[in-house]
Formats: C-alpha cells, structure tokens, sequence
C-alpha cells in the first residue's frame, strides 16, 4: 500500500516535471540550474566516522530533524549497529546540524527544503534516508527501477557507484554512468 | 647549548611517549585481552579466531550473517560495506594499519559482534581473532 502509495507519488512528480521540461532549455530539464553544487566541507570526525562505510553524505540533504533521529538510533542504523562514544556522536550531530538544509546556510539546502514543503499533507518532515526526500526523488526520475538493484550498484545509497567523483562532492549530471 | 637542547628534547620525549601510548600492535592486543580474559597469550587459539570469522549466524534481519559477509572469505582481500563501499584488508599483513589503534579496535568489534553474533564478543573471542588474522601468510 505504501509502495503503491509512493509510486502514485513518483508518477505525478515524473508527469509535472516532463511538463516542466518540455518549457526549459535544454541542460535545465529540471529547472535547477548549475547551482546544483554541494558545499565543500570538512570535519574530521563526521568524514572518518560516517565514511568508513559509506559516503559521508552531505549535511545539506537532510533538515536538523532528520539529522537528530539519524544520529539518535545509531545503534540501529538501517540495520547495522553504527554506534559511537557519546562525544564523537554529539561532535557529528552538531557539524551536521550547522550543515543541514533548514540552516539556511548552502543553495542546495534551501531547493531540499522548497521541495520538501511542496506538499504540507504528505511531506515527511524528517525523512531518515536522503531517498526519501523529494529533492531526490526529483532528481533521479529518469533513473529506471533496476538499476538501483544492480549488483555493481547496489541500493540508491551508493552515489558513487553512478557519481564517479561523489567521494570529491562532485555530482555534476552529465559524469553519471550507469554500470550495467 | 644544554640550556638551548634542553626544551626540545623535553618534546622530543614527550612526542616518543604520545607515540606509545597509542601505537599497538597485533601482538600487544593480544597481551591485553589475554589478560582481560584471565589466560596466558599462549592459551589464545588461532583455530577458534578462524572459526569465529566463518560461523554463519542468524542476523537481524533473519538472512546468514558471517564476518566474511562483508570482509569476503579471505581477510587478506578487501570487503565491501553493504552499501559498497571498499573495506580494506583485515589481516595485518595485507595491511599493516590494523590492530594498531586500541580504541578503532573496540569500536569494531562492538559494532560488528552485535552485528554478526547479536552479542558483544568475550576478550577471549577477541584475542582468538586477532590471533589467527595475525598469522596468515
């Protein structure tokens, strides 16, 4: 039902935003422009802590609140026991609440946050996956359901297995290569 | 001129001793958590280390779950997270940066004892581990 639900959901985004596109140049189909860019940051603990298992996924793609539950159930983290000593945890959570995308503090943060307030009824206020946002799902329209189930791929959460250069924070759209 | 050597062999020293006391080696844990666990090194075994790294064990999500689930069947190669990322080599030989650091150590075996086993791993089970990874050739 939930699927069901959020596949309704991704069909009507798809559907407004080829509407959309067909009134854009080209480049801009989905009227973001080139301010796209992830803010270059640096901290120690949240680049060892968070990206010895995956990409240390930017602040900005999540608001605080989605940061506070992330950082509260580490224990449990999407099924995998992530805890940390409790000063490295709160050192993380605050670099990631400085950083996240109802801070006000990067472009990209701020389009996270537009979209997610596009619908009060049924927005989730603090998704826990970056997956989950609108902006994403936005973003990744074209992207056909098997491929995010590729062997060499994985699940969605792997950016850098289609953004070759994600580990650098660079997610430009035309070095997207998806491996077959 | 002993006035003047005087400060920086004081920092010299004191960098020497910053070094030692977070420098471990494979060898020295093994010490520690023989110790811990109230037995001489001699009486840690690298058979029940192996055998702790392949045993399969029912999950949390139900699905087998081994340390070789991720850090593939030889801890000479390097694994892979769940969500890809490239796991370095586990066995000190293949790469010499593990089990030098106590507390990276700890971390790990916290994490992935609850991960794999549903339980924290004895200072026994520890020392075992580590006993086998170091001596593969």
């Amino acid at each position: 039902m939930n699927y069901l639900m959020r596949g309704i959901g991704v069909l009507a985004t798809v559907g407004t935003i080829s509407l959309l596109a067909f009134s854009l140049p080209s480049g801009e189909a989905h009227g973001d422009g080139g301010d796209d860019a992830l803010p270059q940051l640096t901290h120690k603990n949240w680049q060892q802590e968070c990206a010895s298992c995956h990409l240390a996924y930017s602040p900005a793609l999540l608001p605080k609140a989605s940061w506070r539950r992330v950082m509260g159930g580490l224990d449990q983290h999407f099924g995998e026991n992530a805890s940390l000593d409790p000063v490295t945890q709160a050192d993380i959570l605050r670099f990631l609440e400085t950083h996240a995308a109802d801070s006000g503090n990067s472009a990209i943060g701020s389009k996270v946050m537009r979209r997610q307030g596009v619908d009060k009824a049924g927005a989730n206020e603090a998704p826990l996956r970056i997956t989950e946002t609108r902006w994403f799902v936005n973003k990744h329209d074209e992207v056909p359901r098997a491929a995010w189930s590729r062997k060499a791929v994985g699940s969605a959460a792997n950016c850098a297995a289609c953004h070759r250069q994600a580990e650098q924070g660079l997610f430009n759209e035309h070095d997207v290569r998806i491996p077959k | 001129m002993i006035k003047h050597m005087f400060p920086s062999s004081l920092a010299m020293l004191g960098m020497v001793s910053t070094l030692a006391l977070a420098a471990e080696t494979p060898a020295s844990l093994m010490t520690q958590y023989a110790q811990k666990a109230g037995v001489p090194v001699s009486a840690l075994s690298a058979q029940r280390g192996a055998a702790l790294y392949r045993t399969e064990h029912a999950g949390r999500d139900g699905q087998p779950v081994s340390c070789a689930s991720c850090h593939t069947a030889s801890p000479q190669q390097a694994g892979r997270t769940r969500v890809g990322k490239r796991i370095e080599p586990l066995a000190p030989l293949a790469n010499p940066q593990r089990f030098t650091d106590a507390a990276k150590v700890e971390k790990w075996f916290r994490r992935n004892c609850m991960d794999v086993l549903q339980r924290e791993c004895s200072a026994q089970e520890k020392g075992d581990f580590i006993a086998w990874l170091s001596q593969l050739k």
